[in-house]
């Protein structure tokens, strides 16, 4: 083993870092909040009651996704014959309209090459964190309410 | 490296400033217009309302994606009213985010398209006055549009005799479908005031006019209209140029705004041969038409192409000319364009330069 082999093997690991971003209800159903964490903008969107994250940059031009719509897929096999399905697991760019699926970040016309980074976030409750090594940015976490942790 | 060199450039636009050839300011109110209007066309609106081709007062022939007519939906200023009606609101989100040093008006209202042409006559004098109090006026980086009822060109000229002192207004604004094809004689008066006075004529695509918006009448969808614009530039350069307007007016200056440009190769190409084997017929068109093109006209980028490979686009640009292209936002229509990522290509500083900034500061003498 060369020595430069040594020293990156010697590096520590970049453990996924967890950061406190919300309170619950600061995102209600079929609404977006556009968070920062990191330097890194982030768009948050309930679906349902469940929290999905996404850059929040759009890749074509720059847009914020968090100004965006949230659609369902349209779909037809036919003029005059639409399907509609998957309620509110899309955002439609505020700018050009280009319709991100929040569950992938993937886009839905070029969905290998036009992509934006999604996020994994968990709700967790107060008490839990008040515990746990998590870092609350700008949080006074309170132990009856409930959070959104977002992990990078 | 290559990150280092890319800011540099970036770097270099920023302190230069970009100038936007396409800006459409609003009325802050349906009715805002009548303000500027005199008492007997106030009245007259007031009583029959403006009519023009379009299907529904208020509304445009085909549904958009968004709300306002097809806005940008983050274009909604905060203290109310539509996006581009409150200066406040552009300056912040226009102005200053996307560095523009100077953006030019276009607006788009009835006035030159109205059925009535004497009231679009008054809706067009109305519409500079507009233009001037709201926007130009309070905002030096802002420059109007001398809004022209073309198809009454004895009006058109008067209009354009009463604002040409106010060196705020930087070009002519007339729409593409007119009720002839742009290269006929009815036209000329203007273009001999516009040559007179060295100020370029802008066509906007338009979403109105007197004429349907494809050779074979309405199309079905938005989608089809909205690369129909291309279709109605097309008709106004090559009747402009084969019914002999460049060699009547030689230093005439026509910018086409808002059609895309990557099919005017394609038109050069095929203009120069047929015009080599015909150009008996047209024996007042002494030059190639390509060459006309090369020098009587300007093109804005928005909506910019975007070819599957990026580079394409390079090809296009060099066999336009960097020199011809100018920059565009469309703000704060849907499918706006941003000065900082629109161009999908790397661009030569000097390219760079020229398409975001030093063309339209020659044409329009900005300086």
């Amino acid at each position: 083993m060369t020595s430069a082999q040594a020293e990156v093997k010697a590096r520590p690991k970049r453990e996924a870092s967890r950061h406190v971003v919300a309170r619950v209800d600061e995102v209600a159903e079929g609404k977006s909040k556009l968070v920062n964490v990191e330097g890194r903008a982030i768009a948050i969107f309930n679906v349902k009651g469940e929290y999905l994250a996404i850059a929040n940059r759009c890749p074509h031009e720059g847009a914020d996704l968090c100004r965006g719509s949230v659609v369902p897929l349209i779909e037809s096999d036919t003029p005059g014959v639409v399907r509609l399905s998957r309620h509110g697991e899309l955002v439609r760019c505020p700018w050009h309209g280009w319709e991100f699926d929040l569950r992938t970040g993937k886009s839905w016309c070029d969905p290998s090459r036009t992509r934006v980074k999604s996020y994994d976030v968990k709700v967790e409750r107060g008490a839990a964190l008040v515990e746990g090594p998590y870092q609350a940015e700008v949080y006074k976490i309170s132990v009856e309410d409930e959070y959104l942790v977002l992990e990078l | 490296m290559e990150s280092s060199v890319l800011e540099r450039t970036e770097d270099k636009t920023e302190t230069l400033g970009v100038v936007d050839c396409d800006v459409h300011p609003a009325f802050s109110r349906p009715d805002q217009l009548s303000d500027y209007l005199p008492e007997r066309w106030k009245q007259h609106v007031r009583d029959y309302a403006i009519r023009s081709a379009n299907p529904l007062l208020g509304t445009l022939p085909y549904p958009r994606l968004t709300p306002g007519n097809g806005m940008r939906r983050d274009s909604w200023p905060p203290a109310g009213g539509p996006p581009a009606s409150d200066l406040d609101f552009l300056r912040e989100q226009l102005l200053e985010q996307c560095n523009i040093e100077i953006g030019i008006l276009q607006p788009l209202a009835a006035g030159s398209v109205a059925f009535n042409m004497e009231l679009g006559a008054a809706l067009c004098s109305a519409l500079n006055d507009w233009q001037i109090d709201k926007f130009a006026g309070p905002e030096p980086r802002l420059r109007a549009s001398i809004c022209i009822p073309q198809e009454d060109a004895k009006e058109a000229v008067a209009e354009i005799d009463k604002r040409v002192t106010d060196r705020r207004f930087v070009q002519i604004a007339m729409p593409p479908r007119t009720i002839e094809p742009a290269g006929r004689k009815r036209y000329w008066p203007i273009y001999e005031a516009a040559e007179h006075y060295g100020l370029p004529i802008g066509l906007h695509t338009s979403a109105f006019g007197y004429r349907p918006n494809t050779p074979s009448g309405w199309t079905s969808f938005y989608l089809e209209e909205h690369f129909a614009a291309s279709n109605s530039l097309q008709t106004v350069m090559s009747s402009m140029i084969l019914e002999g307007v460049f060699e009547q007016f030689p230093k005439l200056k026509i910018v086409l705004v808002e059609g895309g440009f990557s099919w005017l190769p394609s038109l050069f190409w095929r203009m120069d041969r047929e015009w080599k084997r015909m150009r008996s017929e047209v024996p007042h068109v002494k030059r190639k038409p390509s060459e006309y093109a090369a020098e009587n006209f300007w093109y804005t980028t928005q909506p910019i192409e975007e070819p599957e490979k990026n580079t394409h686009l390079l090809d296009i640009l060099r066999w336009i000319g960097p020199d011809r292209l100018m920059f565009s936002t469309d703000y704060p229509h849907w499918d706006f364009d941003d000065p900082r990522y629109a161009f999908k290509v790397p661009l030569t500083p000097a390219e760079k330069n020229a398409i975001f900034r030093d063309n339209a500061m020659k044409l329009f003498r900005l300086q």
